[in-house]
């Protein structure tokens, strides 16, 4: 079988009319299953009638046809089987646009046949449905349309007649005029699918003027654009009069450009603009936390085992606090009181006015997420497996939840609800009482802090999907699928959520839809979490560069590279940005 | 009727009714101007409440929608999940053809996910869920496109399926059916977009809303199943519309009664089916040029 479908399948066989010889041959079955015996009449003249057209032509680009017969409910079409691959196919497996020489070379072809179907007699054949994977490319690079139509014919209904395919056909196609520039306009959609590489299926109908050839691939040589634009308007009479003026354009083109001649690409270059920090501060190790903002006084956390609170307008030292192990998570103040957990395994409560110590907690294990406060508990995670409770009036535990792996997410609290991931690849939703609502299993460790908004919970996974999931149930919702994994936390703006992931992109997607907006291709894994502050989407990466990009659109505004990996989450307060980096540097920007 | 009450009971017809008409009343104030919540009893566990209403129209003989409304609930003291399935389908290509794949097309919508989704439901021991709810909408609408691909070839149909998870409902929807969320504040909001040329139209500036409902072209479409390959539905998912409901209908509605008449039926009639009935009633009224077929959800409790 060489393809399929709707209505039955494409099968390459061998024509044992010649056993000696190698003859293969394309046999198109159609099954007819329709239960109205008008309907299957019909569907059957329909296949009949491209046979009766095919057997009529004789042009290089068009297959042979060499018997046709139906049995029972099935019909069968016996062509000339063609060697090669159809131009959509050559699309996909490439990465590229398609080069401007060899497009203008495959278009000619088309105008070609298009002039010897539109020149037709008795009757001028518009063949309706010309898209990439209707031509074929064979052996000689030499183009086959294929695909007469079977059952393409339709009545007319009363909601108009479709024929043909979204994006390439023209908009009178879609009120039942077929015309001959209908195959030019679907032509220039070809090519400008050719020549972009973007699938004008995946676009709105019509839009093509909105994306000009040459604002997508500026090598393409004006005058082909133009051309492309001749045929893609919107009212037929101002596209070319005939397929053979278009004709005549391209062989025009392609003898002054030489059309073998390669195209260069011309490479966009990006004004990068220059930034640099309004402070920074040096630590005796690697920042791998994430700072907090409050009050005027930056919080931070470094590998030197020393909480630090420096002012938020010029970085300058008010006090430090040391514990027994590295600070990885993200400080929180409550209530005239930082809560911060160690490597040494303790939560620590200290002012944080002048970081005095308050109390204490001891885990099993250290703590690599932050904490979170609600109904007089602060709740975090432990490398021991367990999510605890812990009364900050009384620092008495209440409860702790064992799970089946260290807890590194930050547990996100909404409605009475506690959500978390750990690294045994479990994510859990939890009530006030410890008691486990529902579970949900990725295939890979979820480091990711999650993010509850409108009843959907957002996190990335190390098994490379980003999830949202029904916060009451569980259930999973959508799941985008990036390329490598992720421990970067989410962050959402109006209808968007934005993540990082190994795959070395920064996403931006549409939360109702699933539907990616943009990416931002970074030269390296996206170990850090993105903030959005003042339209602007701030996110570090493990090669140490730390990047601000336009919200809606991912455009880079500016980057600046540190000299370490950047795993923390910026902060934002009063107009300044702050990132910590492995360089052992906390660093505060202008947004 | 009304004669033998009054007979029996002796009644007279009052005649203060015609006094009554003619009574001046005071402008309401800006106070009495804003919209009355009106906060539905408490009701545990969380349920859906549905009604629906379909009529040929009054220039149709015979209907080529197909409505499927499911409303379920498992609550059992961990879990309180109520499950609905919510389908309006509009078919189209002539009479044989337009009835055989609206009716294959909804059919096998519901029936896939029934068997995908409400079945891992009720099993007391469920699988693990393999597929998203977007890829398993969107997994029904391909199988409802070869169902009509094959078995109502030439017919094509729109569909908007609404299915409904707890607080989350997801949408998957293909032509010029529509989706709102309707709210008791007078707002509309429309999740689907029309895959219509007047539509598009609209979206590139070259007609207005208006002109849209009275263009020539406006049965145009230009995405449908059974007539559109590959398809592709447009598949999104909403927190469901808190106070408000959920409205489903075939352009045989919208088409014909206004959005903000729309809003007044489904905020004054409490019963959806006897909104729906109402709704088709008006439709009627207004010419009935097309088929019609409605559905109205509402969120009881939670």
């Amino acid at each position: 079988m060489i393809g399929i479908g709707g209505m039955g399948s494409v099968y390459r066989a061998r024509d044992m009319h010649f056993p000696s010889v190698l003859k293969l041959v394309a046999v198109k079955e159609m099954i007819n299953q329709a239960p109205d015996p008008l309907v299957r009449q019909t569907i059957v003249q329909n296949f009949e009638r491209e046979a009766n057209i095919l057997v009529t032509l004789n042009h290089p680009s068009i297959p042979k046809i060499y018997d046709f017969f139906t049995h029972d409910e099935r019909s069968y079409l016996v062509e000339e089987f063609i060697n090669g691959k159809d131009l959509e196919t050559i699309l996909r497996q490439n990465q590229n646009p398609i080069r401007e020489d060899q497009a203008i070379l495959w278009a000619i072809e088309i105008c070609d046949v298009l002039e010897y179907l539109h020149t037709h007699q008795p009757e001028p054949i518009i063949f309706r449905d010309i898209k990439p994977s209707n031509i074929m490319i064979n052996q000689l690079n030499r183009v086959v349309l294929v695909d007469f139509g079977i059952a393409k014919v339709f009545k007319t209904g009363q909601k108009g007649t479709m024929i043909g395919t979204e994006g390439y056909s023209p908009p009178e196609q879609y009120r039942g005029d077929a015309s001959l520039q209908t195959d030019l306009y679907a032509l220039g959609a070809t090519l400008h699918y050719m020549l972009t590489h973007c699938d004008p299926r995946l676009e709105a109908p019509f839009s093509f003027k909105d994306r000009p050839v040459r604002e997508i691939n500026p090598s393409v040589t004006p005058e082909l654009e133009v051309i492309i634009e001749t045929a893609l308007q919107y009212n037929p009479e101002d596209r070319f009069p005939a397929a053979s003026d278009m004709k005549a354009a391209l062989v025009a083109l392609a003898r002054r450009t030489g059309a073998l001649t390669k195209a260069t690409s011309a490479k966009l270059t990006l004004q990068e603009q220059v930034v640099s920090p309004v402070w920074e501060f040096n630590f005796e190790d690697e920042v791998r936390s994430s700072p907090t903002v409050e009050a005027g006084i930056v919080y931070a956390g470094s590998y030197d085992n020393n909480i630090y609170a420096l002012t938020a307008s010029k970085g300058e030292f008010l006090w430090k606090y040391a514990t027994e192990g590295g600070i990885t998570s993200k400080p929180l103040v409550d209530n005239g009181i930082l809560y911060f957990g160690s490597e040494d395994g303790k939560l620590y409560a200290v002012s944080a006015k002048n970081g005095k110590p308050m109390w204490d907690f001891p885990t099993g294990a250290p703590i690599r997420g932050s904490a979170r406060i609600a109904e007089g508990h602060v709740f975090f995670g432990s490398d021991d497996n367990n999510l605890y409770a812990v009364n900050i009036a009384s620092y008495r535990k209440s409860w702790s939840l064992n799970t089946e792996g260290a807890i590194r997410s930050t547990p996100f609290i909404q409605g009475g609800l506690i959500y978390f991931g750990n690294e045994a690849s479990e994510f859990i939703c939890a009530d006030f009482r410890g008691q486990i609502k529902w579970r949900f299993n990725a295939r890979r460790a979820n480091t990711s802090s999650a993010l509850v908004i409108d009843g959907i919970v957002y996190f990335s996974s190390l098994d490379g999907n980003f999830y949202a999931l029904d916060a009451k149930s569980g259930w999973v919702i959508w799941r985008f699928r990036m390329d490598k994994g992720s421990i970067s936390s989410p962050c959402a703006m109006e209808n968007m959520v934005f993540v990082g992931s190994a795959d070395n992109n920064i996403y931006c997607l549409d939360r109702s839809s699933s539907r990616e907006i943009w990416r931002f291709k970074c030269d390296h894994q996206v170990s850090g979490s993105p903030s959005i502050y003042n339209g602007g989407v701030y996110c570090g990466t493990a090669d140490g560069t730390f990047y601000c990009l336009d919200y809606k659109t991912g455009r880079q505004r500016w980057k600046y590279v540190t000299h370490g990996p950047i795993t923390g989450t910026p902060a934002a307060a009063n107009d300044l940005i702050y990132i910590g980096s492995s360089d052992h540097k906390i660093y505060a920007f202008l947004p | 009727m009304n004669k033998y009450f009054r007979n029996l009971f002796k009644t007279k017809k009052s005649e203060a009714t015609t006094l009554v008409q003619n009574i001046q009343t005071t402008p309401l104030s800006e106070d009495q101007m804003t919209p009355a919540v009106v906060k539905s009893p408490k009701v545990f566990p969380q349920q859906f409440l549905a009604g629906s209403g379909q009529s040929n129209g009054m220039q149709r003989d015979h209907n080529e929608d197909t409505l499927v409304a499911i409303s379920t609930l498992v609550s059992d003291g961990d879990i309180e999940l109520p499950f609905g399935i919510y389908i309006v389908a509009d078919g189209m290509g002539g009479h044989i053809h337009g009835e055989a794949a609206s009716k294959a097309a909804a059919r096998v919508v519901a029936k896939y996910l029934i068997s995908r989704v409400y079945n891992k439901l009720i099993d007391p021991l469920p699988e693990p869920m393999e597929k998203s709810l977007q890829e398993t909408m969107e997994g029904a609408i391909l199988e409802a496109q070869k169902a009509v691909q094959r078995f109502a070839p030439g017919g094509g149909t729109t569909l908007t399926c609404a299915m409904i998870l707890g607080e989350q409902v997801t949408l998957g929807h293909v032509g010029d059916s529509r989706a709102y969320y309707i709210y008791p504040d007078g707002r509309n909001q429309r999740l689907s977009q029309d895959h219509s040329l007047v539509q598009r139209m609209v979206d590139m500036d070259e007609i207005t809303e208006e002109e849209a409902l009275a263009h020539p072209s406006r049965n145009v479409l230009l995405r449908a199943l059974g007539q559109s390959d590959p398809i592709r539905p447009d598949i999104q998912t909403h927190q469901i519309p808190q106070g408000g409901s959920i409205l489903l209908c075939s352009d045989g509605l919208w088409g014909v009664v206004s959005e903000n008449e729309i809003n007044r039926v489904v905020n004054t009639i409490q019963d959806p089916s006897l909104a729906c009935s109402k709704l088709v009633e008006m439709a009627n009224k207004a010419g009935g040029p097309d088929n019609i077929s409605v559905i109205i959800v509402r969120i009881a409790g939670g």
